[in-house]
C-alpha cells in the first residue's frame, strides 16, 4: 500500500481513527508518520537488529545449481531415489543418498545451510569411536579456519598439533 | 481413551504462566532421527513401516520421561480424533493424514510427544511454558539420550543426523517460541518484523489456523538452519539475544500504545469484549482474533476480571476439533460458530 502522503514510500504506519462515529482510516510511511506526529519513533529498529543479530551467522554463498540433465538421472543404488525425484517431492530416499548423490546434493545443502556443508553438535554415545575422532578432528579444523582468519597464529599452531595428534 | 480426556484439558505449555508469558507463550524443541538400516518414509515398504513402528513405540515407552505416556495408533485414528491432536499441536497435519503404519507417543501432560513414521522416522518435541528452551534442550537429550540406547540412529561424522529433508540434516533441531505481538502489530511495526527474518535465518509463521497464515497476532519464531552450528549455540542465540529484543521491543510497543492511545486501545479490548460477551454467532477466526485482543487487555492490566489461563483455555476449546469431540456430535459450520460463541459467552461471565 502506498503512502498517502508522500504517495511514494509503502506505507507501513495504519491509522483507524473513529470521530464522531465516522471511521478514518489513514495509511503512511514511517517518515510522513513521524512528520505528522503520529508513529511512534522506534527506539530499537527491529529490522536492523534483527539483521545484525543473524549477520553473525554466515549468510549463503550464492551456488548455481547443478542441473545437468545427467546428474538428474543417477540414481542411489540402495534405493533408486534420483535428483529429479528428488526435486519433485523434496525428501530423500535413503541415508546412503547422501553419500551417492553428494555432486549434486551438495549445493543444495549448502544453499539451504547458510553455506555449512559439515555437522557440529550432538554425536550419539554410541558411535563408533571411529566416527567420535573424525568429529572431533572435523571440529578442530573449523577452530583452526576461525583462528588463521583472526590471525591468532599462536592458537591455530596448537589446534594443529591437536589435529595431528589426533590423526 | 486418553484423548477424550486431553481434549478438555488445557495443555501444561499452555497454561499462560512460565518466564515472558505475557509476551512469549511457549518454547518448543524438536529433533528429527531416523533408524540405521531403513529407507526413509517415501522409500519404506509397509511391512518395514510397521517394523519401525514397533521397535521405536516399545524403545520410546521404556523411557521414563516423568509422567505418564500414551500411545496413540495414528493410522487407526478417526479424522477428528486426528484432528484434534493437531489442535494440540502434538502431531503434524502431515502426520495426521500420512500413509502407512504411524503413531504418536504422547505425555499426559503434553510437554513431551512423538511421533512416528512422520517425514521422518522419529519427531521428538517437548513443550514448555514461556521462554524456557534451555530447559526444552536438556530435557529432550535426556529422552533422545534414552531411546538411542536401544536403536541405532542413523549417523555420520560429516553430515550429522541424517534426515529425509536436507533442510533439517545435522542436529535434525528445530527451536520455536510462539509469541503473542498485537502492539506490534497495532502499531504497523510487524511487517517490518517479517521482512526482516524473510531475509535472514529464520522462519515466522502463525500458531493457529491453516497454513502460515498468522491470525490473532500470534506468531512461531523458528530457526531454519541445522547443519554446522550446535544445538546449544542455536538454543543460546534465541534465549540470550532474539527473544529478550523482540520481547523488549514488543513491550516498547505496549507502553507507548498505553501512554498515546490509552483511548484506542481500551475501545479495542472492550469492544473484543463485548462482542464475545454477547455474540450468538462466532467463526474460529473472529474469535482468534478477538480473543487476542483480550489477552492483550488482560496482559495490560486493562481487565481485571479474567485470568490469561481461561483465554488460552478459549483459544484451544474453541477449535473445531474440540468443539466435536467435547460435545460427543459432528457439527457442520454454523453449529459449530453457535457452541463456539455459547462456550466463550458462558466462560467469559463466569466470575
Amino acid at each position: 500500500m502506498q503512502c498517502q502522503r508522500c504517495k511514494d514510500q509503502t506505507a507501513t504506519i495504519h491509522l483507524t481513527e473513529i470521530n464522531n462515529g465516522q471511521r478514518q482510516e489513514t495509511h503512511l510511511c514511517e517518515m510522513c508518520a513521524e512528520h505528522e506526529g503520529l508513529a511512534i519513533k522506534s527506539q530499537i529498529p527491529l529490522n536492523e537488529l534483527l539483521s545484525t543479530l543473524l549477520a553473525s551467522q554466515s549468510s549463503p554463498k550464492e551456488q548455481p545449481v547443478a542441473e545437468v540433465a545427467a546428474e538428474d538421472e543417477k540414481s542411489c543404488s540402495s534405493c533408486g531415489m534420483t535428483m529429479r525425484e528428488f526435486q519433485k517431492g523434496r525428501l530423500l530416499g535413503c541415508a546412503n543418498d547422501y553419500e551417492e548423490l553428494a555432486d549434486s546434493l551438495e549445493p543444495i545443502i549448502e544453499k539451504n545451510q547458510g553455506g555449512n556443508t559439515t555437522h557440529k553438535g550432538k554425536v550419539p554415545a554410541n558411535a563408533p569411536e571411529d566416527s567420535k575422532k573424525q568429529i572431533k578432528i572435523l571440529n578442530l579444523r573449523r577452530e583452526l579456519e576461525d583462528a588463521v582468519e583472526n590471525e591468532d597464529y599462536e592458537n591455530a599452531a596448537q589446534i594443529r598439533d591437536r589435529i595431528e595428534h589426533l590423526q | 481413551m486418553k484423548l477424550e480426556k486431553i481434549s478438555k484439558q488445557i495443555s501444561k505449555w499452555f497454561d499462560g504462566r512460565g518466564p515472558h508469558s505475557e509476551i512469549v507463550i511457549s518454547s518448543r524443541i524438536r529433533l528429527a532421527r531416523n533408524i540405521a538400516g531403513y529407507e526413509f518414509l517415501p522409500r519404506l515398504k509397509p511391512e518395514r513401516q510397521a517394523e519401525i513402528l514397533e521397535k521405536l513405540k516399545s524403545a520410546i515407552l521404556s523411557v521414563n520421561v516423568g509422567e505418564e505416556v500414551f500411545f496413540i495408533d495414528v493410522a487407526a485414528s478417526s479424522e477428528l480424533e486426528q484432528d484434534l491432536m493437531v489442535e494440540r499441536h502434538l502431531i503434524s497435519h502431515r502426520h495426521a493424514r500420512g500413509k502407512g503404519p504411524r503413531g504418536a507417543v504422547i505425555a499426559g501432560t503434553e510437554a513431551f510427544t512423538a511421533m512416528i513414521n512422520e517425514e521422518d522416522h522419529l519427531r521428538l518435541q517437548v513443550f514448555k511454558n514461556g521462554l524456557q528452551l534451555t530447559e526444552c534442550l536438556a530435557e529432550i537429550n535426556k529422552i533422545d539420550d534414552e531411546i538411542e540406547k536401544q536403536v541405532e540412529y542413523a549417523f555420520s561424522p560429516k553430515y550429522g543426523y541424517f534426515t529425509a529433508c536436507p533442510t533439517n540434516l545435522g542436529t535434525g533441531i528445530r527451536v520455536s517460541v510462539m509469541l503473542h505481538l498485537p502492539a506490534l502489530k497495532m502499531t504497523g511495526q510487524i511487517e517490518k518484523f517479517f521482512n526482516a527474518t524473510s531475509d535472514t535465518d529464520l522462519a515466522v509463521r502463525g500458531l493457529f489456523g491453516e497454513g502460515t497464515e498468522a491470525i490473532g497476532d500470534f506468531f512461531q519464531l523458528s530457526n531454519q538452519i541445522t547443519l554446522g552450528v550446535s544445538e546449544t549455540e542455536i538454543v543460546e542465540e534465541f534465549t540470550n539475544d532474539i527473544v529478550p529484543r523482540i520481547i523488549d521491543y514488543e513491550t516498547l510497543a505496549r507502553e507507548e500504545l498505553l501512554s498515546s492511545q490509552k483511548a484506542v486501545l481500551d475501545d479495542k479490548i472492550q469492544r473484543a469484549m463485548g462482542l464475545l460477551k454477547s455474540a450468538r454467532l462466532i467463526s474460529s477466526q473472529e474469535a482468534l482474533f478477538l480473543l487476542s485482543n483480550v489477552r492483550l487487555g488482560v496482559n495490560l492490566g486493562r481487565i481485571k476480571d479474567i485470568d490469561i489461563s481461561t483465554v488460552n483455555e478459549l483459544f484451544m476449546l474453541t477449535q473445531p476439533a474440540h468443539l466435536q469431540i467435547n460435545n460427543n456430535k459432528i457439527l457442520d459450520s454454523e453449529q459449530r460458530d453457535i457452541v463456539r460463541a455459547e462456550i466463550i459467552r458462558k466462560r467469559l461471565s463466569q466470575k
